[in-house]
């Protein structure tokens, strides 16, 4: 009985049965399903082995929204706990567990795939290409974010979930202080989903470089793929420092090694800067691609080119280069003393040039524009405002001698959800909305989206804003409760409706999925929202190819010149194209993945010895594998593109 | 948009009188270092909601005079690449408002990890606060007194509080007397506080430390310097001396109520060794790392005039 003793949920309640219960009929109910359906095959050829960008782009963005939900609920019982003095819904244990599976969740596993859904499903299309430069790897990449999303998200019913918070410092997350496999699932389940981001970042940056349509120069690609471009470098530097420091927070919870440790000559400060080193330019990996959404969207519905096109590319530099350079803003507290303080204070204080920069550029956009206000151009709208008090409530807490007494309150948490939700949840959905009918060939209802749209904001103003004010009133984050002495209840009661607002703004978003499903108008053409890049020249559906003859390109906005200017993209006769082989070996090795992860995570050796073994043995096998891929004929692609221009 | 400022003004007012009633604690300072602190917040409110405002009014401009619907259907908006003047503008004044707000900040810097202001000449009154999980234990070397949970401190005194911790890292908070600092178990951090008159005061943990960190609270009082000395007496009068075996009873997690004794921990369990952030610490390491960071943060100002 001691090996089983090991996976029981160290702080049972109501709520974790009932959620074991209701995943387990979940997973049979999808299985039966499948196999009632006979879709086992379907499912394998189309999906589990593809390595398509557009569908693994797809599966990105299923899993985000899946997370977008977990995430969620997370939110509401913390809010629901916090709405009174003195509430009982939830101890502090558990609490605890919520609010680091809350930020895990929301961060890497939501907002991560969100970007990378966008990555691989526009960026290619942009910049002319027929896929990735390493469509295999790109599969890879997926199937490790998966395995280690899903092997995170079951710790709540096997073993418990991490409870030292989403920044797990050391030693609260050491075996000392943390005695579940928590903060097992959270070294491991992240690294394995971090191996795969760090892949993503390394393909990315090859296709941009190398796989641009003939004529499109750095300086005309459109401004989500140099977001794309910039963030994936951002990738490349900053995801090595955290396979380390997770390598070594690791080693630290199951061999005991001393690296965080309380003495012995462990230091317990490293994990901090080691976390933020990565950490803060982790934000901008999802602030960046969110920006690039933005200067598409309003530049389609200002129905202009972006104003300053050098300038949003050259801010971009500058906010990526600095982004190595604050990470100590996230504990001027430590007592490095004046002098470090004072030079991570500027250098935090001076990122909000560039992103002025950037604020100033689209209002400019805007100017002399004719604004249309569909559902992403609301978005976009919405953000802006939002996000600038965002922005300079960041640069409130950059001057550090203040931040002493922002630090560890209310007051931060409402300033980095002033930023994420407006910043890059609102570019996420306003793309979503934007890349539908690209995606699925019909468009989401325009009405539900807006009124999606509004009550998101109202209720993230009501939801946020009061922190700014129980912040500085001495509410502290990560409180499970508080007296009613201290006078915060009212603003925290008004903060949980707020989130309540912003759940019924979800369910309708959800809504209005199933709403357009059924009743959307489906000829809608290739370019519904009359745009402005080349990912809208090619046919909706996209074909599997993308394009049938490469593009030409000689301006920023190539689609838009075809349009209105009479250059021709597509010159040249079809020929045949060469296309990469789908492949069963990403999954299967992800799989073993999974299986390695939870070995380690419950220390159980020879397991893990077995699926290590797999998986060196899945990297020999491919190594040695002919694998070259397979071209369509002229007369297939002819066939597809007639069937395509006739569906029109 | 109408509604959205309807929304907007509605929540401000609702918020307002809420906090209306009693100043926000970080607002309403009883120290010289939470003065700085203060003014610092406020000044820095004023400026940023005169760039929150302007940018809101460029945008509700744009937005009410280029709307489609206002416009002739056969209106093609220009193909404008962008001013040098413009955007020399838009680089230029957040360069201003960053440079005055760097000095600010750095001149702060110096004032919080100082002796406060106006108390310079005056012997202060040195305290180790160390937290176990989830309490503080307070020990006065020069008075030979412990205790936990509970701190008072003699009013227009300098007050030094070094820090460090049996456990997780936490945060040293008195919100009324100045910013937080961590507490470590492997360093000593030195926070500088001091209060301008006697008065009770609230002071946590504030930085998450495990299950109990919620209630992890001590109670500050502040007193004049005489009530203090006659407290002192009447603890060496009254309480009974910490033992190693006491204080390791003290260590167990959990919470506790007040309790004081004579003499300190610090006699059989001294602090850490490695001290940081203080202005009287080690000066050759402190000096090394001066040198390397100055240099760096000239190249950061040169970069962001250009």
């Amino acid at each position: 009985m001691d090996f089983f003793d090991r996976f029981a949920v160290p702080h049972p309640s109501f709520l974790i049965y009932a959620s074991m219960v209701a995943i387990g009929l979940t997973v049979i109910a999808v299985l039966v399903g499948i196999t009632y359906f006979k879709k086992w095959d379907y499912l394998w050829r189309e999906w589990l082995t593809t390595v398509d960008h557009k569908r693994i782009g797809i599966m990105y963005l299923i899993s985000a929204l899946l997370m977008l939900f977990r995430g969620g609920v997370d939110a509401i019982m913390l809010r629901a706990q916090l709405a009174i003095p003195d509430n009982k819904l939830l101890e502090s244990q558990h609490y605890n567990e919520v609010f680091s599976t809350h930020g895990v969740v929301m961060i890497l596993f939501m907002a991560m795939p969100f970007i990378m859904f966008f990555f691989n499903f526009v960026v290619p299309l942009q910049i002319g290409a027929r896929d990735v430069a390493f469509p295999r790897l790109n599969a890879i990449s997926f199937w490790l974010f998966f395995m280690g999303a899903m092997l995170f998200n079951i710790s709540f019913v096997i073993g418990g979930s991490p409870d030292a918070g989403w920044t797990s410092y050391f030693p609260l997350a050491g075996n000392d202080f943390s005695t579940s496999v928590g903060s097992n699932y959270y070294m491991i389940a992240i690294q394995i989903a971090g191996i795969g981001t760090l892949m993503t970042g390394i393909n990315f940056i090859t296709t941009i470089f190398k796989m641009r349509a003939p004529g499109m120069k750095l300086m005309q690609m459109p401004m989500f793929t140099w977001s794309a471009l910039i963030s994936n470098l951002i990738i490349v530097f900053a995801f090595p420092v955290l396979t380390v420091l997770l390598a070594m927070g690791t080693m630290d919870r199951l061999f005991d090694t001393k690296f965080f440790a309380i003495g012995d000559g462990g230091s317990d400060m490293l994990w901090a800067n080691l976390f933020w080193v990565w950490g803060h330019p982790e934000v901008y990996i999802l602030i960046l691609p969110a920006f690039g959404l933005f200067s598409e969207i309003i530049s389609t519905f200002a129905r202009r080119n972006l104003y300053g096109y050098k300038s949003m590319v050259a801010s971009m530099v500058v906010i990526s280069a600095f982004s190595f350079f604050v990470w100590a803003h996230h504990f001027f507290t430590m007592g490095q003393g004046a002098l470090a303080n004072s030079f991570f204070s500027i250098t935090t204080m001076a990122i909000a040039v560039p992103t002025g920069v950037k604020i100033f550029n689209w209002l400019f956009t805007l100017w002399k524009g004719k604004i249309e206000f569909t559902t992403p151009m609301l978005y976009a709208m919405h953000f802006l405002p939002l996000f600038t008090l965002g922005g300079v409530t960041g640069v409130m807490l950059a001057m550090s001698a203040a931040d002493y007494q922002y630090h560890n309150t209310m007051f931060l948490v409402a300033h980095f959800h002033n930023v994420i939700i407006p910043g890059v949840v609102y570019a996420m959905l306003g793309g979503l909305t934007y890349y539908w009918p690209k995606m699925f060939g019909f468009m989401l209802n325009e009405r539900i989206g807006k009124w999606t749209v509004w009550l998101m904001s109202i209720g993230f103003v009501l939801a946020f804003i009061p922190m700014y004010i129980t912040g500085l009133d001495g509410q502290a984050r990560r409180m499970y409760t508080y007296s009613e002495a201290t006078g915060f209840g009212p603003l925290n009661m008004v903060a949980f409706i707020g989130a309540g607002i912003m759940a019924i703004s979800f369910a309708l978003l959800v809504y209005n999925i199933y709403y357009s499903v059924r009743y959307s108008p489906r000829n809608i053409g290739n370019d519904p929202w009359n745009a402005r890049t080349l990912e809208w020249a090619t046919h909706t559906p996209v074909p599997e190819y993308n394009f049938a003859v490469m593009p030409q390109v000689k301006s920023t906005e190539a689609f838009w010149d075809a349009k209105k200017n009479g250059h021709e993209i597509f010159k040249g006769k079809i020929e045949k194209i060469h296309m990469p082989n789908s492949s069963g070996l990403p999954f299967i090795m992800s799989c073993i993945f999974f299986v390695f992860g939870f070995s380690m995570i419950f220390s159980i050796w020879p397991l893990a010895i077995i699926s290590l073994l797999g998986i060196l043995g899945c990297l020999v096998y491919r190594s040695f594998e002919k694998d070259h891929g397979h071209y369509i004929p002229v007369e297939e692609i002819e066939e597809t593109e007639t069937k395509l221009r006739g569906a029109k | 948009m109408k509604l959205k400022w309807a929304l907007l003004a509605m929540i401000f007012t609702v918020a307002a009188v809420l906090s209306g009633c009693e100043p926000l604690l970080v607002l309403d300072p009883k120290g010289p270092q939470a003065k700085v602190q203060a003014d610092d917040i406020m000044l820095s409110i004023w400026i940023m909601s005169g760039i929150v405002i302007a940018v809101f009014a460029i945008l509700v401009f744009v937005l009410v005079k280029y709307r489609a619907s206002k416009q002739s259907a056969d209106y093609e908006p220009p193909h404008i690449e962008g001013n040098m003047l413009v955007e020399a503008i838009c680089i230029g004044v957040p360069i201003i408002i960053v440079i005055f707000l760097s000095v600010m900040s750095v001149k702060s810097n110096y004032e919080v990890e100082a002796t406060p202001k106006g108390y310079e000449g005056q012997e202060p009154v040195v305290i180790y606060a160390s937290s176990s999980n989830w309490k503080w234990h307070f020990s006065y070397p020069e008075e030979g007194i412990e205790t936990v949970n509970y701190v008072n401190i003699p009013a227009g005194r300098p007050l030094e509080f070094k820090l460090y911790s049996y456990g997780p890292i936490t945060s040293f908070w008195i919100p009324q007397l100045g910013g937080q600092k961590y507490a470590m178990a492997d360093m000593v951090t030195t926070l500088h506080l001091a209060a301008d008159e006697p008065g009770e005061l609230m002071g946590r943990n504030a930085n998450f430390s495990g299950a109990g960190f919620a209630e992890n609270t001590f109670d500050v009082q502040a007193m004049s310097q005489t009530d203090f000395d006659k407290w002192v007496k009447e603890v060496h009068d009254t309480a009974k001396p910490i033992t190693e075996e006491k204080f390791n009873e003290l260590l167990q997690p959990g919470h506790l109520g007040r309790s004081t004794y004579t003499g300190t921990h610090l006699e059989f369990s001294p602090a850490p060794e490695h001290n940081h952030g203080s202005a009287d610490s080690d000066k050759d390491s402190e000096e090394g790392e001066h040198h390397h960071e100055s240099s760096d943060s000239e190249k950061e100002t040169d970069h962001s005039h250009h």
